[in-house]
Parts: C-alpha cells; structure tokens; sequence
C-alpha cells in the first residue's frame, strides 16, 4: 500500500484561513440543525410531555442500543419551504443499531403541525425506506401522526410516490424480507391506520396510541355514533380484541424495550462478503480538511490531501495515476471496509472519463464499494474534445456508474455541475447514500456560465432584430439569475428537498462513510452487468 | 505423624472449613468437605479432597444434622472430625455418637461440653473452683431487707432484674442503700404488671464491661494451659466484629490472675483440647486491678483464634488434631510469649446503616486484601458467589499483625482500604471507620462502644462528589465499550463503526445523559461528551475534564479527572452503579429509562377472561399482594381448567370473580394495580 503524504502546512496562513471560514460554514449548520432538532414550537412541546410522551428524539435514543450512533437523514427536511416552520418535516429518519442489528427507524414528530405529512415528509419517509429496501435494513416505525396534511393534499395523496407509497413500501419490503415492525406511540388516523396495519408485528402505547380509519368526529359525523378515541381504537381495543396490535404496552418506555426484544428475535445475521481489514486512523485528522477547502472555490488543490484524511492508514493504492491525471482512482480502506474511490482532481476529458470507467469495472468486478468524490465544473468543452468524441467517451463513465451493482456513496465535496454530476453517480444514479458538505454547489451549471449563456443568447436575438443592449442592461439581466443560481444551489436548498441524505460537516465525511458502507453491507452485493459501452 | 488420624471429616462450610482444611493438609492428611446443595461449588468444597453432599440448603437438613454427617463419615473412611465453630461443635450428643461410632470428635468430650453448656451448673462449678462470676443473688427470699442485705453484699451499683423478666420491664439500676427500697418496690410492681410474677434478681451493675477472653488448651495427659487473652469488647447486636489480642492496656498482673482462672476453670471440668473462658472485666476505673468475672466457656474453637495464632506463632487447629490423637501439648506455660499484636475484623454482608439488619446477595466483585506478610484472609467465599440467607452472613476475617498496637492498626486500615467488595451492602466502611476512631486508637474500648460512637461509625449518607459521579459515568461507558467490543468482535462484521457506543451524531452534540439517585436520595445528573481522545463531563454545570487512563485486564478502572489520576473499580448493573474508589464503596442507584422494563409483561395489570366458562376457585382476595405468575384464579371452560396468573406483582383490586360464577369472554375479573 502507498501512503499518501500531505504536503498541507497546518500552520500556513491560507490553511487558517480556510479552516476559518470552514467552520464558519460548519457553525452555520450546526446552528440550524440544533434549532431542527429541538422540534415543533415549546408549547406543542410541554403538551406532547404533558400527556406522558417522550419527545420523539427521546424515542429514537431510548431504542437505540446506549451509546449507538445515528445516522441521521435529510435533516434538513422542508427547511425553509413552506409557510410555517416544519423542523426536519416532521419526521426524524436515520440509520441506528437496536439490538446490535442496524435498523432503519422513521419516527413521527408530533410536536411539528400533529405529524401530519407536508409533501417533503412523504418524500423522506419514501427514501427511508428506499434506503432500508437498497441496505437490506429492518425497519421500525415510531407512529404518531395526524395523516396527510390536508391543505396540501394535491401534492400528498395521488400521485405515485405519494402517501400510498409508504404502505405499497411496507408490502414489498415485508415481502423482500425486510422486517416492518411498528410501535403506535400516538395517533394512526385514516391512512396512517395503515402503517401498523401493515406491519410485519406491532406493539401499542396504552392510552396513547390509536389506530382507526376515522376518527371519533368522522364516526359523529357519518353514522351519530358517540365514541371516545380510546375505546374506538385504543390500545386494548387493538391488543385484546381487533388484534391490530401484537403487544400492549403500559407507556412509550416499554414500548421501545419491547421493540428491541422483537428486533433481537428477527434471527438476523450480517454477513459482509469483502475482505475486512482492521482499521486505522488516518494519519492525518480528518478535521484538518477544513484548512484544505479553498475559501475561493476557483482555486485548485489535490483531492489526495482529502483522501489521506479518510482513508485508514492514510493509505492509497492509485490506479492510472500518470493518465488521465484530471480524475483520481484508487483502492483503499475506510474503517475496515475495501473501497475504490473516485475523486474530481480537475474538468473531464476522454482519458479521465476512460479511465473512470475502467476504474468501475474493476471494481464491478471485485464486489468492491465504490466512493466518489465529487467535485465538478462538467467535461471539457471546444472543438478538439467534442471531434476526440469526449461525448461518447463521457457516456461509457455515465454507463459504467449507472450499472455498476456495488454500493456507490457520493459526496458532493465541491461543486457539482451538468454531466459532471452524472459522471460522477449523482443522486439520478442511486448511490446508497449522497451527502454534501456545506461548501458545495449543485445546479445544472454554475451561475455565472448560466447568465452568460442567457445574456449571450438573450444579445444574439436582440443584435437579430437590430436591438441594442447596454452593458447595464446586461449586468441587471445577469445579476439575479446569478442570485437565482447561488440560492438554489445551496446545500440547505438542496437537502431541504431531498437533493442528498443531508450536509456534513467534511470532518465527519470518515465517519459517515463508514457508517454508510457498514449498513449496505447488511445486503448481498450484486453481480453487476453493464450496459453497451460506445466505443 | 500420627497414627491414628490420617483422614479429616470438616463438620462445616464457609471459612472456618476453608482454614481447617489448610491445616489438616498442611499435616499430610486427608480432608473431606460435607456440602448442601447450596454450597455445591462453594471454596471448602473445592478445597477439599473428598467432598459429600449431605442434603438441602436449610442448616436442620444439612450442617446440623448429625446421622448424615456421620454417615458421610463413614462412607469415606474418615478417622475424625473436625466440627469448626457454630453447628454441631458444641452438640456432646453428636460427640458422644461420634466416639461411639469409633471416630475421634476433634474437640473437647462429650461431658465437658454437657457441663459447660448448662450456663447455672457451669456457674456453679466454677465458683467451686474458685473462679469468680459476677456476683448476684437469685432466690426465693423476696423479703426487702433480704433483698437489700444481699445487695451489700453484692456492692453497689446492683441491677435489680424481673427473674420472668426481658425487655428492659422492671429493671433497675440501684447506686446506693437509700435508693433500693424504692426502687425495688418499682421494680416489683413493674414485673408483677408485665409478667404477673414480681420476683426479682439482684445483680452486680457492670458500669463499664469489656469482653476479654482467655485461650485455653488441655491435653489427656493433664496439662492445661493458657495462650492468653482476646479482647472481644466491640459488638453490635450481641455479635462480635472486631477482637484483637493482647487486650489493649491488659497488665501482666491481671493477665497472670485471668490466664490462671481460666486454667483453674478447664481443670474443673477436666477439659480436653481448644477452649475459650469468656470474662466480663468492669473497667469503670481502668483496667488495672479491674475486677473480672466468669461469663462461660465456649468448649470449641472461636471465630476469632486467629488473633492468638499470630501473636503466639502457633497453629490452634495442628494442636486440637495433635491433642485428639493423643499427644501431649508441646509446650509448658513458660513457653509461650506474647509476640507483638494482632487485630481481626469481621466482614459481614449486613446494613449498618439498617441496625447491622444482614444482608443477602451476590458478591459481583470481592477481592480482599492479598494474604501476605502481615495480613491474613480467612474467607469462605470468592467473587461471584452468593451469601444467602441461609448461613450465616460473614463473608470474610482480615487479621493484620504488628510488632505494636499501632503498626498492626495501620497495617489493618491499608488492608481494609485495599479491600474491594460490590454486590450487597456490607460493613466495610463501618469496619474502617471503627478501626480508624480516635477512641478506638488509645484502645478505649468496651462493649458500649458502638453504641457510643454510632454517629462516627455509620455516618449519615453524604451526597456523592462529583469524582465519583465521573467515576460512575465513566464505568457505564468502559462497560458498554467493552460490550460493544466483545459482541462486534463476535460478529461477521468485527471493526463495524456502528460497534462504537459514541452516541455519533451528524451536526448535533453527541452527548449522554446519565441519571443517579446518590445515598441522600438527592437525583444527580451527568451528562458526558467526546472531546479529543477524552470526555468532558458536567455535573450541575461544572465542567470536568476526563480520559481513560490505561484499560487492565481485570476490568479495573483507571482514568484522570481533572488532571488526577484514579483508580478505582466500577460495577454496572442495569440498575445501580457500584464504585470502588480510594477504599471506600459507593452505591449510585440509575435512574435509566430502560431500567426495569426489559422484562415486563404486555401492559397493566386487568385479569380478564380468555374464554366464557365458570370461576372454580378465586384463589385471592381484593388487597392481596401478589408476585408476578401467581395463580389468581382458575377458570373451568371448553372442559379444560385454566389457570389465570398475575401478569405482574402488584395488589389485587376490584376482584369481582367469585367462585361458580359464569363469565363471558373479556369480562374484567380483577386488576392488579401497583
């Protein structure tokens, strides 16, 4: 193994500044994450307490295995989307170990608008479960919602990855053997009714929990009959007689416990098919990426230096180092577990695209993990490269990335534009898991090459018509669609829509992988063929 | 060696059959432990060469029962037994069978123990041989002038004492002639009140007894003498819990007087082997010239020969064997000098804080004090095992020696501070704070000394210091580490990051909150987070800075807070947390979420029906305490009896079955609330 060695000066005055304005970056999303966090406003909050409920993250950490971490999705959820604040959309998704098993846990906020679902609270609850589908990851619902919010129910209810989604989900991950295990710990109105309904072994809170497809005001209102919520669809209506729940429990406590007891009973074993190698530190801290990021974003540096802070060991076997040098390829460890990594060094040209493809066989071939490295203006443009076929070129990396069956994780570490992003197995291209550090950028192009296309196109057809257009003119067409650009491709606006799995802070990115790559190992890895590649 | 012994039936458990065995052997002869079923795998067992199981735990069905004993004996070819202390050591009937049966008794003759064992026929006999007892008056002349004519004689103080009497009612303390007819009259109409009998006894007043005994031994060649005294002052509920030997202060001139009335008093009865002569000296005006009396003889090995073991240099139990095989006593009185002090401590699983109430449990971590140059360690018991409620609740001698008083002292308080015991309450502490009292140190010390220090010695409960707190914290982490370790190692997937009990978390504090209730009931909160190999750890919003310092093999706990280095040892339950730090034990309750709840069954307590049929039996009552699964009721359908259990202890409330009622389905029969 080759051990990468940092030419980084920790003492340089740009190192500080980067460091600097990194954390800067970091603060920022810590700051929103902890006000996510807290949930719904304080006052939803006493009363959620008051009734004798654990606050939902309670709940997460009281059935975690104490000490366990939580991988924690899209936490930024409807961030900043619609009119009211609806913290992480009302719903905490996440990746933690429960009875030494690691399980995919999607837990309801009721302190955020009852837990109803806006249209990103759908969308999160359909990617946890994609992700449990893809990671082969038992799920366990934490129910305590209202149901569909019903003033945005055109973009909840009818279409395909709507509401209806999450129970056709719990259906086939049931039948792909993936344990659906649900803990009613509030309300399960109407379609919610289902999400215990649906599971695979359900336990309820006494006095807490309900499960009926409509609620005491609808009886009232359908058929006059006059029923408390309890004795409608309470948990003895649902343990002794109805038979919805398996398990009664006495509060949100007990429920937890008895949910690790159902989950140490699934008779699971996990089974990595890839030579683990004891891990070691790198030999650089991984913090130390905060100083490698240049606070100017058009400004060069060698992904080799991020790489030495993830990799165990700071080791790195390169592959095709002397060709295609614009792309990085190479074997390494990440806490034990074999990866190939992918990392931008610069544009794409055929040789890199070339050899990132054959790169991908290789470990397509090898049942290697794949880790990409993001950090992307798009492939090389002009007349040499397009009559070079960098087209077709770039379109054998887009199909080796698209087919290959190995567990791919892509981090957005810098910016990810155009081709680029497809190249380099963006969210299109179904990595287990995509995360973006809070300095990256992802649009379709950078704001600035967008406006100048628009403004080049815009003075073209006016120059047509014999129109003049003033510089002024052109900076005020320019200026806001730059803006435009800027803002929406933030990483808060990404991840409030569900771009990514969430922003990390790029110390954590060692942590997240390994995290990452230990849950997809719960899944066989595939056998993977390709595509035709155009030659 | 000696012909005629050369196999050892040990009539006993725990350590004194542990300590026997170790001579026994050391003698070349064989050694057989006798077992009851709770002491299968018990250290005597293991210990011994041979071992016989003689029945249940109960002492009637084990360790007293003497036809099993001698059973096992014979079935092993044993020549003799050795019946320890306690159980059937002072029983002449099972000496007697044992001499009948042809088995050497190691003790003294069946006579000997009968005649010592009636405490008014010893008392006698020993005022015959001229040995004093605390003089007294108990007889039929209930005239008061008798009566206070007897108490002259007597010497005031006298304690006027109901002959029917107990608890205290009509008795009286009378310091001077003037008082006694008042107060006998007091006392009379009180006893006659309380037990319908006004007769009374007049006893000397001892204003301040210590308990100071004399070793004797006696061969069956007519030698006898006497290795001499233990001071047995300091008990509490009539036991003792700390002796030593020589008795602190004791002059040669009273030892001389003492030694030979205890010699005086084994001749008399023509004793044979290991006694103690039990005094009661008044020290009201100091030990010298004290007057002394007969209490009684214990015609056995004590608990606490060690002491005199190590300051004469000689093996009490190779002597008992050596005399019950016929041998003369090696040495003659002048032989024997007192060589420096010795000190022993009882520790017992018991509650001082709780009146010294016994306790029960399993010893989740005992490791006493290395048995070494000066410290010797008499234990029946290892890490791991349980004291019960079925024998007695000592679970541990630690003897310190010393060429004085005060070296053996500070030998024992280092002994006692290396000491490191969880899993039941015990007196650890008190022991400690015992044998570190100032009053203890210039040997003042007689039978009210507990009692007059209690305050000192059981302190009231202190709040638990942050170090300790942290010490807590820091054990529930090494714990879980530790298991997260094992069970990833176990595993398919051995380095899994998901293994590292690090409460991660992307952008938010990745910190836990541990919760305590401390031994002043007061709720005490930790909350513990990663900083750099470390943890900082805040206690009401004090930061302390923390980090392991060295992982040992034995689950040992060695960390720096704050700059210092400790080590100590931490035991985590569920449920509470036990740390060992600096000597002293500290019992932390947690307050966890998941505490208790693993194992409870689905939901409250309502009894419900199953299925229509017919009550047979209610087998509670509304306000009956019930344990989880007991039978409540049983319920007769589908021509099958059922059988309705409590799904959890608690009291039966609302019952509204009764017997040949019919019920439906679901019909609510009782609850069981808390």
């Amino acid at each position: 193994m080759t051990v990468l060695k940092s030419a980084l000066n920790p003492d340089s005055d740009s190192f500080k500044s980067n460091a600097a304005h990194m954390q800067g970056l970091v603060d920022e999303l810590n700051t929103i994450v902890g006000k996510i966090a807290e949930g719904g406003p304080e006052r939803s909050r006493n009363k959620h307490l008051a009734r004798g409920k654990l606050l939902p993250r309670d709940r997460v950490n009281t059935l975690l295995d104490p000490g366990s971490p939580f991988l924690e999705l899209s936490q930024l959820a409807a961030y900043g989307m619609y009119d009211a604040d609806i913290p992480a959309a009302g719903l905490i998704t996440g990746i933690g170990r429960v009875s030494d098993t690691e399980c995919m846990i999607v837990c309801n906020d009721a302190t955020v608008k009852g837990g109803t679902y806006y249209p990103m609270t759908v969308k999160k609850h359909l990617r946890a479960q994609e992700i449990a589908r893809e990671n082969n990851l038992p799920c366990l619902y934490l129910v305590d919602s209202g149901g569909a919010n019903l003033p945005n129910q055109d973009e909840v209810f009818p279409d395909r990855d709507h509401f209806g989604r999450i129970f056709y989900n719990q259906a086939t991950l049931s039948a792909a053997g993936i344990p659906q295990i649900a803990i009613v710990m509030g309300s399960c109105t109407a379609g919610g009714a289902y999400v215990p309904a649906m599971s695979d072994e359900s336990i309820i809170v006494q006095n807490q929990g309900t499960i009926f497809l409509g609620g005491p005001p609808l009886v009232k209102a359908a058929t006059g009959e006059v029923v408390s919520a309890e004795d409608l669809g309470g948990g003895d209506v649902h343990a002794r007689q109805s038979g919805v729940s398996d398990h009664l429990a006495a509060n949100d406590t007990q429920a937890l416990m008895q949910a690790r007891r159902i989950v140490a009973s699934l008779n699971r074993r996990k089974n990595p098919d890839l030579a683990l190698k004891e891990p070691r530190e790198p030999l650089y801290s991984p913090q130390e990426i905060h100083g490698i990021i240049p606070k100017d974003t058009r400004q060069p540096y060698d992904v080799r230096e991020i790489i030495a802070r993830i990799v165990d060991g700071s080791e790195f076997n390169e592959f095709k180092k002397l060709y295609g040098t614009t792309l990085v390829t190479g074997f390494a460890h990440i806490h034990g577990y074999p990866v190939g990594i992918i990392a931008n060094n610069g544009v794409l040209f055929s040789e890199s695209a070339l050899k990132g493809a054959h790169f991908i066989e290789l470990c397509a071939q090898r049942g290697i993990p794949l880790v990409f490295l993001q950090n992307i203006t798009g492939f090389m443009v002009g007349r040499k490269y397009e009559t070079g076929g960098i087209a077709k070129d770039g379109a054998k990396l887009v199909t080796a990335v698209a087919t290959a069956a190995v567990p791919k994780f892509t981090i957005l570490i810098g910016g990810s534009y155009g081709a680029g992003n497809y190249g380099m197995c963006g969210r299109a291209y179904g990595p287990r898991f995509l995360w973006m550090w809070p300095n990256a950028r992802i649009s379709v192009m950078g704001g600035e090459q967008a406006a100048s296309v628009l403004a080049t196109v815009k003075r073209d057809s006016m120059e047509a018509r014999g129109e003049s257009w003033s510089e002024e003119e052109e900076a005020a067409f320019k200026d806001p669609l730059r803006e435009q650009y800027e803002h929406q491709g933030h990483p808060t606006y990404a991840s409030a829509r569900l771009w990514d799995d969430g922003v990390i802070d790029p110390a954590d990115t060692r942590m997240v992988l390994g995290l990452g790559l230990s849950a997809a190992l719960n899944a066989p890895i595939e056998k993977t063929r390709f595509g035709i590649f155009r030659m | 060696m000696t012909p005629e012994i050369e196999k050892v039936l040990i009539a006993n458990r725990g350590e004194i059959a542990c300590r026997i065995i170790q001579t026994v052997r050391a003698m070349g002869l064989q050694t057989v432990a006798v077992y009851s079923d709770a002491d299968e795998h018990a250290r005597h067992v293991a210990m011994a060469d041979e071992a016989v199981r003689i029945g249940a735990a109960p002492v009637g069905e084990s360790y007293l029962r003497a036809d099993l004993i001698l059973k096992a004996a014979k079935d092993t070819n044993t020549d003799a037994i050795h019946p320890g202390y306690g159980f059937l050591s002072e029983n002449a009937e099972f000496a007697a069978e044992c001499e009948n049966a042809g088995i050497i008794f190691i003790g003294p003759t069946a006579d000997n123990i009968r005649k010592m064992g009636l405490k008014d026929e010893a008392k006698k006999l020993m005022i015959d041989a001229g040995v004093p007892v605390v003089p007294g008056y108990l007889g039929e002349n209930q005239d008061p002038d008798h009566l206070l004519a007897e108490a002259e004689k007597i010497g005031f103080p006298v304690l006027i004492k109901a002959v029917a009497g107990g608890g205290g009612k009509g008795m009286r303390r009378v310091d001077t002639s003037t008082e006694f007819p008042a107060a006998l009259r007091g006392a009379k109409r009180e006893a006659a009140g309380a037990f319908g009998n006004d007769q009374v006894l007049i006893e000397k007043f001892i204003e301040k007894p210590r308990h100071i005994e004399v070793q004797v031994f006696a061969d069956t060649h007519g030698n006898a003498i006497h290795l001499f005294e233990r001071d047995c002052s300091l008990q509490r509920r009539h036991q003792k819990v700390v002796e030593e030997a020589p008795a602190p202060h004791m002059t040669d001139f009273l030892r001389g007087q003492m030694g030979s009335a205890a010699v005086a008093a084994a001749r008399a009865i023509d004793y044979r082997g290991a006694g103690t002569i039990e005094f009661i000296v008044d020290v009201a005006n100091g030990l010298d010239g004290a007057p002394f009396y007969f209490m009684e003889m214990n015609t056995r090995l004590q608990v606490e020969h060690p002491v005199t073991e190590m300051i004469t240099g000689e093996d009490l139990v190779e002597w008992q064997i050596r005399v019950a095989s016929g041998e003369e006593l090696p040495f003659d009185q002048g032989d024997l000098e007192i060589d420096g002090h010795a000190i022993e401590v009882r520790l017992y699983a018991e509650d001082p804080a709780r009146d010294f109430l016994p306790a029960t449990g399993r010893l989740t971590r005992f490791r006493p004090p290395l048995d070494e140059d000066f410290t010797r360690v008499e234990t029946g018991v290892r890490e791991g095992d349980v004291v019960s409620v079925h024998y007695d609740p000592m679970i541990a001698k630690i003897i310190c020696w010393g060429e004085d008083r005060a070296t053996a002292l500070r030998h024992l308080s280092r002994a006692l501070d290396q000491t490191e015991i969880a899993g039941l309450s015990t007196n650890l502490d008190f022991l400690r704070h015992t044998i570190n009292h100032p009053a203890f140190a210039v040997g003042d010390v007689d039978t009210g000394f507990i009692p007059r220090h209690i305050k000192d010695l059981v302190p009231a409960p202190q709040p638990a210091s942050d170090s300790i707190l942290c010490l807590s914290v820091l054990g529930i982490i090494a714990a879980r580490e530790k298991r997260a370790q094992e069970t990833a190692r176990a595993s398919h997937d051995p380095w899994s990051p998901w293994a590292a009990p690090t409460n991660w978390r992307a952008n938010l504090e990745r910190s836990d909150t541990q919760r305590f209730i401390d031994a002043t009931d007061e709720e005490r909160t930790v909350t513990s987070a990663r900083k750099d190999q470390g943890f900082i750890l805040t206690i009401d919003g004090v930061a302390h800075h923390a980090h392991f310092h060295d992982h040992s093999e034995d689950s040992d706990l060695c960390v720096v807070i704050d700059g210092k280095r400790l080590n100590s040892a931490v035991q985590v339950t569920n449920d509470a947390v036990t740390v060992i730090s600096g000597g002293r034990t500290h019992h932390l309750k947690r307050l966890s979420s998941r505490v208790d709840l693993e194992d409870d069954a689905d939901g409250p307590g309502a009894i419900i029906a199953p299925m229509p049929g017919k009550i047979l039996d209610v087998l509670v009552a509304d306000g009956d305490e019930v344990e989880k699964d007991q039978p409540l009721l049983i319920l007769e359908a589908m021509k099958m009896e059922h059988t309705l259990t409590a799904p959890r202890a608690g009291t039966v409330t609302g019952l509204t079955a009764k017997d040949g009622m019919q019920v439906n389905d679901g019909t609510v029969l009782a609850q069981i609330a808390d």
